[in-house]
């Protein structure tokens, strides 16, 4: 590689479905892509601030989805609440310490190293930085593949809740803990679907011409 | 200028680096010089298995949706459920959001994904696909996102182990269902020729697709 030039340096737009390169009528209407359709953008749309909304808005969920329980135990008249770090308590008492690992990891570590990974990519972006775009990028693909994962807390409620239902021996109900989790795991996946990896190169581009 | 002449170019959707990416051999990827995305990649396999592994998993997706996947019982009392069932039971209490987002990723997602792949897999047989075509397949990439059959499954398993504590479980047909599913789903990704069907599709302002430089056996990939 000689020269790095990048689509947006030329004025081409890339369509975000098809990958279809073309150059728009207009800068500021790019209008549609005129193989499929999907409306063109050069970057996402105000990505940046719907990211740093979406992860504000995990963040606060977070709280109470750590704090408020997500199932009731109704068992012979009396009633027991479960948050989710109880419930990665009782797997490891119980004996299956690798099933409470992954819990533990998917419903506590990855949201939270989501929300983390998203604000470090947001600040780095907006300061422009142009140090380690390799990692970044790589982060970034970490963020956007590892975080369905998290949603397998709101499963195991749902599978437990849909089948111990034995009134009036033993039932159990889900407590409102389990939305604000699921609002969590579904604002960092659109979080990460609205930041824009491209902007982490942006700043590179616009400095002097440096061989690549 | 045409938008045609630039179609043998690729911006990476990455990084942004404009790239030439010719044709590929069977089982060849091009990968972005600067930041690594897979640009292209060309399936090893013949262009029909995405189809066959389609028509598998949409088969495995109804037995998977209509056996119970678990059954449970404790003196005397038996209890199953379904996929949906677990959706439902949510909805019932009262936590409908959460039931209703349960049902679209364990579901309506790969559902709606399954339909869509089978459709226009079919469709793209015939030699300039038509542009619905590529509408659907844009649909379809969306839903692939929310379909998460494999951490249902990891779940499933965790739900279990944790009733095993209470009650005698087992897994029923549709967990085997699942299980098959998980495997299958990636397969037909990693089967699909994205690149070849987005050149044959009619362009959506009405004109035909351009003569592509088609994928040949031994050609040299870029790079």
């Amino acid at each position: 590689m000689t020269a790095v030039v990048t689509a947006a340096q030329l004025g081409l737009l890339s369509c975000e479905a098809c990958q279809l390169l073309s150059r728009p009528a207009s800068a500021a209407e790019p209008g549609f892509c005129p193989r499929c359709g999907e409306r063109l953008e050069s970057r996402r749309h105000a990505s940046i601030q719907n990211t740093w909304a979406l992860v504000v808005a995990a963040t606060i969920c977070y709280i109470p989805a750590n704090a408020l329980p997500v199932l009731n135990t109704t068992s012979l008249g009396t009633t027991e609440a479960d948050t989710i770090l109880g419930g990665v308590a009782f797997l490891y008492t119980s004996g299956s310490w690798p099933l409470a690992l992954i819990v533990l990891i998917a419903s506590v570590m990855i949201p939270l190293g989501k929300i983390v990974a998203l604000v470090y990519l947001l600040i780095t972006v907006q300061r422009g930085s142009v140090k380690s775009n390799h990692e970044r990028t790589r982060l970034y693909r970490m963020v956007e593949f590892i975080g369905r994962w998290s949603m397998l807390d709101v499963f195991v409620d749902a599978f437990t809740v849909a089948l111990v239902q034995l009134q009036p021996l033993m039932s159990v109900a889900p407590g409102a803990g389990v939305l604000f989790f699921a609002a969590v795991v579904v604002l960092t996946m659109l979080a990460a679907e609205t930041f824009d990896p491209r902007l982490i190169w942006d700043a590179a581009s616009a400095r002097p011409k440096r061989h690549g | 200028m045409d938008p045609r002449l630039i179609s043998s170019l690729v911006a990476c959707p990455d990084c942004d680096l404009l790239e030439r990416v010719g044709p590929l051999p069977p089982g060849g990827k091009a990968t972005c010089a600067r930041c690594g995305y897979t640009l292209a990649k060309r399936p090893a396999g013949p262009p029909d298995l995405s189809l066959a592994l389609t028509v598998a998993a949409a088969i495995a997706f109804v037995i998977a949706n209509v056996s119970p996947l678990m059954n449970l019982s404790v003196i005397g009392r038996t209890a199953s459920t379904t996929i949906a069932g677990g959706a439902y039971q949510m909805w019932l209490e009262g936590e409908r959001i959460t039931g209703a987002l349960v049902a679209f990723c364990a579901v309506i997602a790969p559902g709606g994904y399954l339909l869509f792949m089978l459709i226009l897999l079919i469709a793209a047989r015939s030699a300039p696909a038509p542009r619905w075509v590529g509408e659907m397949l844009r649909w379809a990439n969306h839903l692939q996102m929310w379909s998460m059959l494999e951490v249902m499954m990891l779940g499933i398993l965790v739900a279990l182990i944790k009733i095993a504590e209470l009650a005698t479980v087992a897994a029923g047909i549709g967990m085997f269902a699942v299980g098959a599913l998980v495997l299958l789903f990636p397969a037909i990704v990693v089967n699909f020729n994205v690149r070849e069907l987005w050149q044959r599709v009619v362009w959506a302002d009405g004109e035909m697709p351009p003569p592509a430089p088609a994928d040949a056996a031994g050609a040299e990939p870029s790079r």
